[in-house]
């Protein structure tokens, strides 16, 4: 689908009024406040928010480092604070999957989303990433019976239980730190000899009694055929393996940029995040920006997200104005 | 217009497994985030499929037993039932279009 080339000729028009001046995809930070800014400037975006609305802020607890929450402020209510405030000033919401987008041949651009066609003049393009798995045989079975890459999801189902939580990270130190209210023992598994994790949340983790490290080592195998009953554990340096009992097993291995909707038409770099002429949100095609973790592999903050969309919606004003004669 | 129902461990054999018609049931909890995506995505369903699709909800928190007796681990999951019998098994949300393919061959 992606590869299809459009010759201009027999293209499908719509009719002008049916032409959007901004669609946003994905409901993230980077998303709603593009939403913001646009609806603002009385642009009336629409955002279209997968099923993963709200994006992976929905899937944490405390928020400690988004400024301006003194005391901190949950995961899903700051998303759900920041989409009542790009509604305020006319951001229209629309709950659905794309299932292609038509970027060829310039604007407008189609959109379309749980089979119904959108048009626009500039698309945001702000899907996030998502979660990567381990990728071992047997993955996509366990998922849910024991395996899961949401602790504040899926934690309530350890109670008393035993837990292994894979990665090094941020999100592998909050999970474990998580899971530890429900979790009878949590072992952090990372295959390096120390945690790429910051140092508060690494203090925390190393603090917390039912947490143990298992260093410079991975899993290689699943175990369970109706649920997870263990691990095969592989030490990275000796190359030994043995079994690890265990009830559950929380993946936070980083993520993937959410760009396949846009292979072959945008230009992405190896890792699959888009392109950008940076410092604009700019991609390969004239009228499209993109902001916040599909094109940021560095930072990937809420914060760094929510001030990419801004410049996004900056900038696609700004093309709006200068394009508004052609139109 | 036609909307899902809550259903409770005590009220699980009446009205699931001796449903005429089959039935989604939505494992959810309030704390979960990706159940509130779901939530609305399961009430278009219920009110589009019904009576050939009998729609409930099922607290996790006030219901753990259903929960752990059919091996839910994962919330949001939601279990299609046929004659009594799971028929269907899909963790973690999804959109309308996707979730009703996936329902699809099970209506009455």
């Amino acid at each position: 689908m992606a590869d299809e080339t459009t010759s201009g000729l027999g293209r499908e028009q719509p009719a002008p009024e049916r032409v959007r001046d901004v669609i946003i995809v994905g409901s993230g930070p980077s998303g709603l406040t593009a939403a913001l800014y646009t609806a603002r400037s009385d642009l009336a975006p629409l955002v279209i928010e997968g099923r993963r609305a709200g994006g992976q802020l929905m899937l944490t607890t405390e928020v400690e480092n988004f400024p301006g929450f003194p005391k901190g402020r949950l995961g899903p209510e700051l998303m759900h604070d920041m989409r009542l405030q790009a509604e305020r000033f006319g951001t229209e919401y629309l709950t659905a999957d794309v299932d292609e987008v038509d970027l060829a041949g310039g604007a407008p651009f189609r959109i379309t989303a749980d089979g119904v066609d959108h048009w626009t003049r500039t698309l945001i393009i702000s899907t996030g990433a998502t979660a990567r798995w381990l990728g071992l045989p047997g993955e996509e079975r366990l998922i849910g019976r024991g395996l899961s890459s949401c602790a504040t999801c899926d934690g309530f189902f350890f109670r008393n239980r035993e837990i292994v939580v894979v990665g090094g990270g941020d999100s592998a130190m909050e999970e474990a730190t998580f899971l530890t209210k429900f979790a009878s023992r949590v072992t952090v598994v990372h295959r390096r000899s120390e945690l790429r994790a910051s140092r508060i949340m690494q203090e925390r983790a190393f603090k917390n009694d039912k947490i143990s490290f298992r260093f410079d080592a991975k899993v290689v195998e699943l175990l369970g055929d109706e649920s997870v009953t263990g691990v095969v554990l592989e030490d990275i340096k000796t190359g030994e393996r043995e079994e690890f009992r265990t009830d559950g097993v929380f993946v936070a291995v980083g993520h993937d940029p959410a760009t396949a909707l846009f292979r072959g038409q945008l230009e992405l770099d190896d890792g699959g995040y888009i392109v950008v002429e940076e410092p604009s949100t700019r991609t390969s095609v004239l009228g499209v920006f993109a902001a916040g973790d599909v094109v940021d592999r560095q930072y990937r903050q809420a914060i760094t997200a929510a001030g990419m969309g801004c410049k996004a919606a900056l900038d696609a004003e700004h093309h709006l104005g200068i394009d508004a004669e052609n139109w | 217009m036609s909307s899902a129902k809550v259903v409770t461990d005590q009220e699980w054999d009446a009205e699931v497994l001796k449903s005429e018609t089959p039935v989604l049931v939505d494992f959810w909890a309030a704390w979960c985030g990706p159940c509130r995506m779901v939530g609305p995505v399961v009430e278009e369903i219920a009110s589009e499929k019904a009576g050939a699709l009998k729609v409930l909800k099922l607290d996790v928190d006030e219901n753990p037993d259903t929960a752990r007796k059919y091996g839910v681990m994962s919330i949001p999951t939601l279990l299609v039932f046929s004659g009594g019998d799971e028929v269907k098994r899909i963790v973690g949300a999804r959109g309308k279009t996707q979730l009703l393919g996936e329902v699809e061959p099970f209506l009455a």
